[in-house]
């Protein structure tokens, strides 16, 4: 066992920086073709939770599954899915991961393990379940990582699946991404207990609260919650607690978030701040994550301007992959 | 050599057994399916016992759990068959089904499929009041990218469950349970009775009834008790998505007459949508309006007689022929 003090592995901080950086650049370069009208889009926008998948994602491996929700485009960009394809699907395009199909709340990427984004509140994670009982079946030593957020955990699909999971000590960890509300919501009007991770104990499976702002400690929850469920010790729920910087749309004016709880959470800007940590506590040095900064923006106007530049659909298109084959009126 | 005659249950029984026999990718999930209990209906008795509680596994009573995990375990490409033991639970796990199962395929862009199976019983006419006794096709055929089959004898079941197990699209099997217990010749061995065929049980000339289920047995009888007056030809449909145009087009094209027949509720049905596009597509040809036989717009009522009014009878569908036939 990792000595919960001694220093992570330099290797292993870099790469949640870097997969936290990427979601942040792409984030704040998505608001803004929003913000100057280039492209008219839904958009859930993670900032703020970028931390959580970021570390979540170094503690599994490159061949494990994910399963999240809409507000999921930093989950699918840790989980390895092609951000030219994540952005040419949010625009609709030919080139975006499902042709255009999806769009931004259904990004999917078989390939690098992103097995469905859902829509509908919680209702990916009885589906997870069954990506992680087939890799069981298949004896696969593969895990499935489930991610939702707080409001998902009062609908009846999290309580069946979390009770299933533990009933077939499935190889799966569910992460709640606690961002404190559900859509306009205070999360404390809408559920009576103070932590989440409670919830697990009703299941019989181990519950963790972690602070989802600190790579660092969500990286060892992670990491020992992977572990027992691929040596087959069941799943795990992780309540990553978090907070939301653009409310539920964007758009969203906020006003159901009191002013001072907003500021104070944009003051601890958990993207900024690790930057800072890795920078004082000698893991990397200015010049050597402003490498990284720069190769990321180098690769995220790519990615942007080749979705910008891709062809929609062909109108065709519409009576494909309803079935295997076209089903006649 | 004729066919083995055997029970609906058995031949479903048959196709779950050559199945898992068949395919290491097929299992089983579901409430009560497991020996001793070998579900509600017993169509999964002996398969616990013969292939395990790996592959044929008892789940708590969550419908949603239950298609969720078929979904995600066919999207790493299992073919699961997932019991839902009376169709009106379909309810409690609709989202699964018709914004998850469904849709995944289209919203992928073609990159993950469903290859799962649903079945389970339907009752109606057997008391068990208004939450366990509707059938509910008609809510799947309304959501693009499900499959459902409807089957009316024991060889058709075994078949169009082989079909639907190795079908690359979700597919939904409701099993009359009033036809349970009915005996049938069929083939030992594998059987396939292909999604989108219908299947002519009484070849006639008059009139034509589309049906399906058990009510392809009241138009058999109402067939039978009109012969020497009209001659009826009844089209079994047996899978409603896809369903056989071409069939239906051929039939109805020659008698110039038809009458849709089954058991849900009648208004905004199954029935509705054939009447109105085979009205549209032989428009002119027709010598009657297209009729149907459905049951009341009413939740279906406990009391024997009540339940009587409310169901599609053998007595309405005779008025019926006799209605198209005079016109």
């Amino acid at each position: 066992m990792a000595d919960d003090d001694a220093q992570l592995d330099a290797k292993i901080r870099l790469q949640i920086y870097e997969t936290m950086t990427k979601i942040n650049l792409a984030d704040e370069r998505v608001r803004g073709l929003l913000m100057s009208g280039k492209i008219m889009i839904v958009y859930y926008s993670p900032r703020g939770q970028e931390c959580i998948p970021a570390a979540v994602a170094a503690a599994m491996e490159p061949d494990d599954y994910t399963v999240t929700t809409y507000r999921g485009m930093h989950d699918s960009i840790a989980s390895g899915a092609p951000l030219g394809e994540i952005l040419a699907e949010m625009m609709g395009k030919a080139t975006g991961t499902s042709k255009g199909k999806g769009g931004p709340m259904h990004l999917s990427d078989p390939n690098s393990g992103l097995m469905v984004t859902t829509g509908i509140v919680g209702g990916g994670i009885p589906i997870a379940n069954g990506v992680a009982l087939a890799s069981q079946l298949k004896g696969l030593d593969r895990v499935t990582v489930c991610y939702f957020g707080d409001g998902a955990t009062n609908i009846g699909a999290f309580h069946e699946a979390l009770n299933l999971a533990a009933v077939w000590d499935l190889p799966i960890v569910f992460v709640c991404q606690n961002n404190e509300y559900g859509e306009y919501t205070p999360r404390l009007d809408s559920q009576r207990v103070e932590h989440i991770s409670e919830r697990a104990a009703s299941y019989g499976m181990p519950g963790v609260t972690v602070d989802g702002n600190d790579p660092d400690a969500t990286y060892r929850v992670a990491t020992e919650a992977v572990r027992r469920a691929r040596a087959g010790l069941g799943p795990t729920l992780i309540e990553a607690k978090t907070y939301r910087f653009m409310g539920h749309l964007f758009g969203d004016q906020m006003p159901y978030m009191p002013k001072e709880e907003l500021q104070a959470a944009i003051a601890a800007d958990p993207v900024p701040r690790y930057r800072e940590l890795l920078i004082a506590d000698g893991t990397a040095t200015e010049a050597e994550l402003g490498e990284i900064d720069q190769r990321l923006t180098g690769e995220l106007e790519q990615a942007v301007q080749a979705a910008l530049d891709a062809p929609l659909p062909d109108p065709a298109e519409l009576f494909t992959d309803v079935y295997a084959a076209e089903v006649p009126a | 050599m004729s066919d083995p005659q055997i029970t609906l249950a058995q031949a479903l029984n048959q196709a779950l057994d050559n199945e898992l026999a068949r395919d290491d990718s097929v299992f089983l999930l579901g409430e009560d399916i497991i020996d001793p209990a070998g579900g509600a209906a017993k169509v999964t008795a002996g398969l616990s016992t013969k292939y395990g509680t790996q592959r044929v596994r008892e789940t708590p009573i969550s419908e949603q759990a239950i298609i969720g995990a078929a979904t995600g375990a066919s999207l790493l490409g299992m073919r699961p068959v997932a019991e839902i033991m009376i169709a009106d639970f379909y309810a409690v796990c609709l989202d699964q089904l018709a914004n998850h199962a469904a849709k995944l395929r289209y919203m992928s862009g073609g990159r993950t499929n469903v290859p799962i199976t649903v079945r389970g019983l339907a009752t109606g006419g057997l008391q068990f009041g208004a939450q366990h006794s509707q059938m509910v096709e008609a809510w799947f055929a309304h959501t693009p990218g499900l499959k459902i089959a409807i089957p009316s004898t024991p060889a058709d079941g075994k078949g169009l469950l082989t079909a639907a197990i190795r079908d690359d699209d979700p597919t939904i099997i409701i099993e009359p349970a009033t036809l349970y217990a009915m005996k049938g010749p069929v083939p030992a061995g594998e059987h396939v009775v292909p999604l989108g065929k219908a299947d002519i049980k009484r070849a006639g000339s008059d009139v034509t009834i589309i049906t399906y289920g058990k009510q392809v047995h009241d138009s058999l009888d109402a067939a039978a008790q009109l012969a020497g007056e009209i001659d009826v030809e009844v089209l079994d449909l047996r899978s409603i998505v896809p369903w056989d145009a071409e069939a239906m087009l051929e039939s109805v094209s020659r008698t110039r007459r038809a009458v849709v027949v089954h058991q849900a509720v009648q208004r905004f049905g199954v029935g509705a949508e054939i009447a109105a596009w085979l009205s549209q597509e032989l428009f002119g040809s027709l010598a009657a309006p297209i009729l149907r036989v459905g049951a009341e717009y009413t939740p279906v009522p406990y009391s024997a007689e009540l339940e009587a009014a409310h169901l599609p009878s053998t007595a309405r569908i005779l008025d019926a022929v006799r209605t198209v036939c005079k016109a």
